[in-house]
Formats: structure tokens, sequence, C-alpha cells
């Protein structure tokens, strides 16, 4: 029989380790955004954002092309994950449990769990290989579909957050029910949904396997849904595989301005449930 | 709009907005439902996408795609073992390190942790799921690697002896098996620890209560009761973790080497499954090729699909017996 000195002992001692695991698992978030200011910063200039990439052994150039595909490879998955994503999760909210309601929500996740490359294959099996090149839609259209599943789950918690009460007085005014779920429903978990559409978009903003069966990267200036389009993530992923130095310093101010982007993205999605609901939501 | 038929105009305008409000309705019902059918749509849409361009090559090789280890396209042998290999291996690295250290964090902030730090260190942890896959690449070829290389190696081989044993001999080149290993650990990690430190939120005070009463130490209590009752929650969110580690790509494309050698050394470069697409798939010569990396995705697809659908079953068990 141990001693109850021992086994205090013992509880201490793993009490302990679970303080170091805290630590050891924090260690690499900071490690990485203090290697990616002190690598990063140095290489970032207004040039950065302004010129077109230039070729290896030229000063200067910039990521003024990736940056702007970036933007229209986003607003693209948005206009096509954002309406659909809230449309199922009000679906989901309404038709609890419909056996149509109970395999959306099982299989939004078995599609938030595939791997982004599958959906690549996917988006360039349907656009990219009939047609016969690549495009900023292919990519548009892979990366909206990841943000589906994500928005349509966060859509329909947030919905169910909002009391019963509510649509039952709207119902009681004469409201409509559509009326009720968009002008009333909808609108008191706006600020939930948004949050959701946010950690959607943070998620996506980064992605690049996708993009290399879809939007594939170009040299070039182009906004064009219908071409080649240039992206920060495929870009950051050139320049870090290439054997130069020139290259890996524009990589590093490449990676530093994506996970600005997507850190402000995160924190402001964090702190507008917050402030609303009392509980982060994921 | 057009002019409304003259018998409706009789009509009291009551009747009429009754009316007007089912059609709303109706309109608004197919709208959400065909937005609720979308996600089965494109779960299938993906399912026949990837089995109708892998078809030619599972024709053509059968199971040798996954069964022999040797990838040639010149000679059209398009074995993918190796990658299959170090899609588990890499991954079975990433859990062994990964899940003691995010079990650690959830019970330290389910249980242990000061009030003012519960917020900031459970922010911090699940900011790492928010990095792009790219960064950790980036950050694994320019740091992680060259720290393996000229201090963990050396430090796991010579001062351990490790070298030993078959798994960590070899020239310490620093892209390899262990490095993505490494870096999966750190993406794993997030989900890991979100899903532990919410089933462990779970488990009913009462548990914890009854424990201390019988004289349990405050370890004995999170061993002997906490974690028995959380276990298959627990073990779900291991689930979803390697689920998230076996479909990784640029991470682990830019540290693993992109080797198809099976090799028992974590030190030696290696390949993924996912790499291997990501790698060939630009350069794919012919048609054959083209699908052989195709089947390969297949394959990655069942693989996670499978993964991912036990880790949600065992998830949603633990949250069922919490709501009744």
């Amino acid at each position: 029989m141990r001693t109850i000195r021992s086994r205090h002992l013992v509880s201490g001692g793993m009490i302990g380790l679970t303080y170091v695991a805290a630590v050891l698992a924090t260690l690499p978030l900071l490690l990485i955004l203090w290697h990616l200011l002190q690598k990063g910063a140095s290489s970032l200039s207004l040039a950065f954002f302004t010129h077109m990439p230039k070729p290896v052994g030229e000063p200067g150039g910039g990521m003024a092309n990736a940056i702007v595909g970036t933007l229209v490879i986003i607003a693209t998955a948005s206009a096509i994950g954002l309406p659909i994503g809230i449309g199922a999760g009000l679906y989901l909210a309404e038709k609890r449990s419909t056996p149509l309601a109970y395999s959306v929500r099982f299989l939004s996740d078995v599609l938030n769990g595939l791997p982004s490359i599958v959906i690549g294959i996917f988006a360039w099996e349907f656009l990219v290989r009939p047609i016969g090149h690549f495009s900023a839609l292919a990519g548009g259209v892979a990366l909206g579909s990841m943000m589906i599943p994500l928005v349509t789950r966060t859509t329909e918690e947030m919905l169910h957050v909002v009391p019963t009460s509510l649509r039952e007085a709207a119902l009681a005014l004469g409201y409509p029910r559509w009326r009720t779920s968009i002008s009333v429903v909808l609108r008191t978990a706006l600020a939930g949904i948004a949050t959701g559409a946010l950690v959607a978009v943070a998620r996506i903003a980064g992605e690049t396997a996708p993009l290399l069966f879809t939007a594939f990267g170009n040299q070039f200036w182009s906004t064009s849904l219908r071409e080649p389009i240039a992206a920060l993530p495929l870009q950051i992923f050139t320049y870090a595989i290439s054997p130069y130095d020139e290259w890996h310093q524009l990589a590093w101010a490449g990676a530093l301005v994506l996970i600005v982007i997507v850190l402000i993205i995160s924190i402001a999605a964090r702190f507008a449930t917050r402030s609303r609901f009392g509980a982060p939501v994921d | 709009m057009t002019a409304l038929p003259a018998q409706w105009l009789e009509r009291d305008r009551r009747k009429l907005r009754v009316e007007e409000a089912a059609i709303g309705d109706r309109i608004y019902e197919i709208i959400t439902a065909l937005c609720a059918l979308v996600v089965p749509a494109l779960v299938i849409s993906i399912a026949i996408a990837i089995f109708a361009a892998a078809w030619p090559a599972f024709a053509r090789l059968g199971l040798s795609i996954v069964a022999s280890s040797s990838w040639d396209v010149g000679a059209g042998q398009f074995g993918a073992a190796p990658a299959l290999f170090g899609t588990l291996i890499s991954s079975a690295v990433a859990l062994i390190i990964a899940t003691p250290l995010a079990i650690g964090v959830a019970i330290f902030l389910s249980e242990f942790s000061p009030r003012w730090l519960r917020q900031p260190v459970g922010f911090l942890v699940d900011l790492l799921a928010a990095i792009p896959s790219v960064v950790y690449g980036l950050w694994g070829i320019f740091v992680l690697i060259p720290l393996l290389r000229e201090h963990v190696m050396p430090f796991l081989r010579d001062t351990l002896h490790l070298g030993a044993t078959p798994f960590f001999t070899g020239p310490a080149y620093g892209p390899s098996m262990l490095a993505a290993g490494v870096i999966l650990a750190i993406m794993a990690l997030p989900y890991i620890s979100a899903v532990s430190r919410e089933v462990l939120l779970a488990v009913p005070r009462s548990q914890r209560e009854a424990a201390l009463a019988l004289g349990a130490t405050r370890w004995e209590m999170i061993r002997d009761a906490v974690i028995p009752y959380a276990r298959s929650g627990i073990i779900g969110g291991i689930m979803l973790g390697l689920g998230r580690a076996l479909g990784e790509t640029m991470a682990v494309t830019m540290v693993i080497g992109n080797r198809p050698e099976i090799s028992a050394s974590l030190f030696a470069p290696g390949y993924t499954m996912a790499s291997l697409i990501a790698n060939e798939f630009s350069e794919a010569t012919n048609d054959l090729h083209l699908s052989a990396l195709m089947a390969v995705g297949a394959t990655l697809f069942v693989i996670t699909l499978v993964v991912n659908a036990v880790a949600r079953w065992l998830v949603w068990s633990v949250s069922r017996s919490r709501a009744k």
C-alpha cells in the first residue's frame, strides 16, 4: 500500500506535468510568430504591396498580383460558400429532425474533415479538366466548397441561441414564417453568423493545396475569373522551396502578410462573439 | 410584377395576404432545402469526381497501386506503397507527440489552470489551427529542420544512444519523416486539445466530488473518475487530429524530403500520398500517370472518410450521453 505522502507527490508531479504541457503547447505558436516577425518584417516595404514579382537576381519585386489574387479568390469563395452555408444552416435550425437534416449534419462534418487536396481534385475534375485550363473560378469553387460545411454548422448553432419567444412574438403579430425567419431570427443571430463567416474565411485564406489544381498561380497581373490567378499561399510555397536567398526573404515577408490577415480575422471573430454571447464559438 | 388576375382583386385583402404568405413560405422552404441539399450533393460529386478520375488506373493496375513499392513514371510503374507507408508513419509519429501534450493542456485548462490563464492559453492553442499550412512549411524548412539536424537528431542518436535501434539511425540530413511528424504534431494538437477540453468540461461535477470524497488525490480523481468518463470523446478528438494529419499536404511536402522509399529510420526522407499528388500533378505526362495520382487521392479519400466517420461517432456518443 502506498503512503498518502507518495500519492500526493505523484499527484503534484502529474499536475506539474500538465503545466509543462501547457507551456510546450503554446511555445510553437509564439516561436512561429517570433520568427515571422524577425525574418519577415525586414523584407516588408511598400514595394512588396505595389510591385510585381521579379526574376531572380533583380532586386526588389513584390507580390502585388498575389495579394490581389488571394482577395479575388476569397471573394469568389465567399460568394459561393456564405449564401449556401447560411441557407443550409437556416434549414437545419428549422427542420431539426428531418432525415435530410440528420444526413446534412453528418455529411457536413464529413466534408469538413476531407483533406483539402481532395477538394482540389474535385474542382479540377469538374471545372479545369473539361475546360482545358486553370482558372480563378475553379479556385473559388474549391475554397467555397470548403466554407460551406463550416458556415452551415456555425449558422445552425447561432440560430439555436435565438429564443423561441422571439419567433413566437413575430408569428403572433401576423408575420409570415419566412419573414419571421429572415427579419427576426436571422437578424438576431447576425453577429454570431458573421463570426462563423469570418472563421471560415480565415480558414480558407491560407489554403494552398486545392489551388495547385485550380487557380494554379500566375506570374502576371490578372483579376479575371476565367484565367489562372496568382495567390499569396502559392507564391510563398514557390519561393520557399526555391534555392534563392532573396526569394526566401520574400517568402517570409509574404507569410507575415498572410498570417497578419488570418490573425486579424480570427481575433476579430473571437471578440465579436465573446461580447455578444459570453463564450467563444470554437 | 404583372397585374393580379381579376378574381383575386375581388377577394378580401386579408385572404390575399395569407395566400401570399403561404407562397412566400413555400419559396423560402424550397430555397433553404436546396441549400441544405448542396452538402450531400457536394460529398457525392467529390466521390464521383475522384473515383471517375482514378478508374483508368485502378482498371489497368489494380491493387498494385497501393501494394507495390516501385514508382517509376517512365516504366509505367505506379506503386504508391511508400507514400501510403509515409502517410501512416508520419501521422503516427504526430499522434505520439501530440496526444500527451494535447491531453495535458486539456486537463490543465479544464482542471488546474488559474482562472485568468484559462482564456489566453486556450486561445493561443486554438490559434495554432488558424495558421496556414504553407506557413508551417516555411517555418519547418528554415527553423525546425536546422534545429532537428544540428541538435535534436544527434542528441537522439548519439547522446541517448537510440542509434542502436533501427528507428533513429543514418545520417541526419534534415528533411525527414521525423520533421514531418513534428510539424504534423503541432498542426494536430489544437484539434485534439479542443475536443478533449470540451469533453472534460462535460464530465459532471458530482463525478469529481465523489472521487475526492473517497479520499482520492487530485491526480487520482482525474485518472480514475474524469478520464474514464471522457474516454471515448478524447479518442474521438485524437481521431479528428489523425484525420487532419493524414490529409495534410503543403507543410509535409515542404519538410519530408519527398523520396519514395520505405525506411525504418525516422531520420530518412519519405513521402506521403498527399505530397505525392501535390508534387507530380502539374508534371503528369500521360493519362495513366495522372490517373494513378488520382487513385492515390481516392485511397486517401477513403482512409480519411473512415477515420472521420469513426471520430464523429465517438464524439457524438459522448455528447449524446451528456444530453440525457
